[in-house]
């Protein structure tokens, strides 16, 4: 790593901090301000404001609102987040460590279809430009932008697991398989592997297939687009002009030449649909249940359980950065005239 | 190969594009050939079809153009019935092409070596990657070109540099005909002169024959061995260098060499200016396409096109002053310069 880019990364992460807290506190003010709160929401509508107040006291919520807001910083610098203040006031360290690996484990083939087919369905309508075929993955990238991500879901467990019975309806593991699953990591697939348990694995699989592909298939229309948009206007280039007079086949000028080029635009966005990709993971696994942090976290505005929910936003908050900060750094090693 | 008969023959060629106001024809049946070895310039203003020309060489005419007639002979094969195959074999290995601005003309995310060792290895599939770098090295040491430039990328070279590049993809699958579409223009004058040396240089070293696309008839003057003129899609001129210069035939390329500005600060003459604008293609003028700007112009001259006419031996003119006509009445040759 040169001095430079040791240079870059550090600014890049004290620029993240900035960020970071700026969401915190939004968060920490916004859910303050939404009517209802922790209190009510566990005890009721029935209790006295004596018996209110006796568990505001325990939680620490009569406390002025800096020394509240004051904690929460110190608690997400140090990432002990506290309890949470609602159901059973669980270390939110602890629901993390079970919930994020289930929304990462969604996300990454997410990702990895989403990049895979927008890319290549971009570049091939590119490729065609003007013929059917581009008309087509045009329209089909409009539709799936355009359709909620909780109808296709919807849609897909209807068709694919009601009507067509392949893949289960919900959840991450048959029940019956789950109780005797050893999860040391609550990466159901990586566990499965680890210790060697094939069924857990294809149970694992199986469940992942539908939410994994609603999931990427919302995110790829924008893809579609960009790339398909991108493409043209590299496919028109000199240097795709030159290569083609040096007798270049046209597919390797395309996916080759001209692909690697888009890749730019492309890695930009890969990290700006992360942050989309959070938002469209609470709704997905809401859909799917899956037993994710997005919908730990709808769960938890609920129930108005102010630490949950801001720990949980401060963690999105610093995933997203941080896989901006790697695309940042991605993009030197795919276009030379980059150097940090 | 017999080197007597042209590598090149363009017969009768017409491009035509598809425009809102009908059939443009950018060039219309045009003939010349390329000798071997030659440098061919090829000289017009902006619009004359001289790209468009330089294009179809290669069939690189996109729609909504196509070539709609014609023949382009290559070494006596028809170039325009080669299926994609052929044709690609055709791009690179017999002819390639230089393009003007060499900022844009190379792929920025692949260095030197590896546009090089492409070039080689989609033509020839089973030369290995060692053999190929070897015969970079070679050819890049005869194009002056330092080793150590191969690990470069375009953007860390001059432009002069980048020409250079180019130059040796052309030459890598030692190709017999490099066509430059105005590739010194952007070059400064310095490295202008420098690449046109090379070009002859080259063209001696390696027998390759060059068309140079340029709209510098000074530049053509100094590199040239031939000359061909395009007026408005047409081929209106063609010959030797030292003749077309000394005693041009055709009114347009009177104008032209009128129009070059002289380094002879004595003489207070001032620079000749063409009357008139270049034609819409889409509706040509009838007969003789530079009828409406030539001073020369006769009666007969709106009405019929003339033929391509060997005025001299090897000097060629597209023009009715120089052939007889039934219809042509007789007057005397009063131009300009």
């Amino acid at each position: 790593m040169s001095a430079s880019l040791r240079k870059f990364i550090i600014t890049r992460i004290l620029l993240t901090i900035p960020m970071v807290l700026i969401l915190i506190t939004l968060v920490f003010i916004i859910m303050r301000i939404l009517p209802g709160d922790p209190i009510r929401s566990q005890l009721g509508p029935r209790v006295t404001e004596a018996q209110a107040d006796v568990l505001r006291e325990r939680l620490g919520l009569n406390r002025p609102l800096i020394v509240q807001y004051g904690d929460f910083l110190v608690e997400m610098i140090t990432f002990d987040f506290g309890n949470a203040l609602t159901q059973g006031e669980r270390p939110i360290k602890d629901e993390l460590a079970e919930k994020l690996p289930a929304t990462i484990e969604l996300s990454i083939p997410a990702v990895i279809f989403m990049a895979v087919l927008g890319v290549w369905s971009g570049a091939y309508a590119a490729k065609n430009r003007k013929k059917p075929v581009d008309y087509i993955f045009r329209l089909l990238s409009i539709a799936v932008y355009s359709i909620p991500i909780f109808v296709m879901g919807l849609l897909f467990q209807i068709l694919f697991s009601v009507r067509l019975p392949v893949f289960p309806l919900a959840g991450r593991m048959d029940t019956v398989m789950l109780v005797s699953f050893d999860s040391p990591t609550n990466f159901y697939v990586i566990d499965a592997i680890i210790t060697g348990n094939w069924p857990a694995l294809g149970s694992a699989l199986a469940h992942l297939a539908l939410p994994a592909f609603t999931l990427g298939l919302a995110l790829t229309g924008v893809f579609v687009r960009l790339t398909r948009v991108n493409m043209i206007e590299m496919l028109q280039s000199d240097f795709i002009t030159a290569g083609r007079a040096r007798g270049i086949p046209e597919r390797r000028l395309v996916y080759k030449h001209a692909l690697r080029n888009t890749f730019i635009p492309i890695l930009t966005l890969i990290g700006l649909q992360f942050a989309a990709l959070m938002a469209g993971a609470v709704l997905t696994e809401t859909t799917f249940s899956w037993p994710g942090i997005g919908r730990y976290l709808v769960e938890r505005i609920e129930l108005r359980d102010y630490t949950a929910v801001q720990s949980t936003i401060g963690v999105f908050a610093m995933f997203v950065a941080g896989i901006s900060l790697i695309m940042d750094i991605l993009y030197a090693f795919i276009d030379p005239r980059i150097r940090y | 190969m017999n080197d007597t008969s042209p590598l090149v023959q363009i017969r009768d060629l017409s491009v035509t594009y598809k425009t809102r106001l009908g059939d443009t024809s950018a060039v219309d049946k045009v003939s010349f050939d390329i000798r071997h070895g030659e440098i061919l310039g090829l000289v017009g203003e902006s619009g004359c079809g001289k790209s468009t020309l330089g294009k179809a060489l290669l069939r690189m005419i996109m729609p909504p153009g196509r070539i709609s007639a014609g023949q382009i002979l290559f070494n006596g094969e028809d170039i325009l019935t080669f299926d994609d195959k052929r044709l690609r074999d055709y791009r690179g290995r017999q002819a390639s092409m230089i393009f003007q601005d060499p900022m844009t003309s190379l792929n920025p995310v692949q260095t030197v070596e590896q546009h090089l060792v492409e070039a080689i290895q989609v033509h020839e599939a089973q030369t290995q990657t060692p053999d190929a770098t070897g015969r970079i090295k070679t050819l890049l040491e005869r194009l002056g070109i330092m080793q150590s430039r191969l690990a470069s990328y375009p953007h860390q070279l001059s432009g002069g540099m980048r020409q250079r590049v180019m130059i040796g993809l052309g030459l890598v699958l030692n190709a017999g005909l490099i066509i430059a579409d105005e590739a010194t223009t952007s070059l400064d004058v310095i490295v202008e002169a420098k690449l046109v040396d090379q070009l002859r240089e080259i063209r001696d070293e390696f027998g390759v024959s060059i068309l140079a696309i340029t709209h510098n008839i000074a530049l053509v003057a100094e590199m040239a061995d031939r000359v061909a003129v395009m007026y408005a899609g047409n081929l209106v001129e063609l010959g030797e260098v030292s003749r077309i210069f000394d005693r041009p035939l055709h009114p347009y390329t009177q104008g032209l060499l009128a129009s070059v500005p002289t380094t002879e600060i004595n003489e207070r003459k001032e620079l000749y200016k063409m009357p008139g604008e270049p034609p819409n293609l889409a509706r040509p003028p009838s007969g003789c396409r530079f009828h409406p700007r030539c001073p020369a112009a006769m009666s007969i001259c709106s009405r019929h096109r003339p033929g391509l006419n060997e005025a001299a031996p090897g000097h060629w003119v597209h023009c009715w002053l120089y052939q007889d006509h039934p219809e042509k009445e007789e007057k005397t040759l009063k131009v300009a310069a």
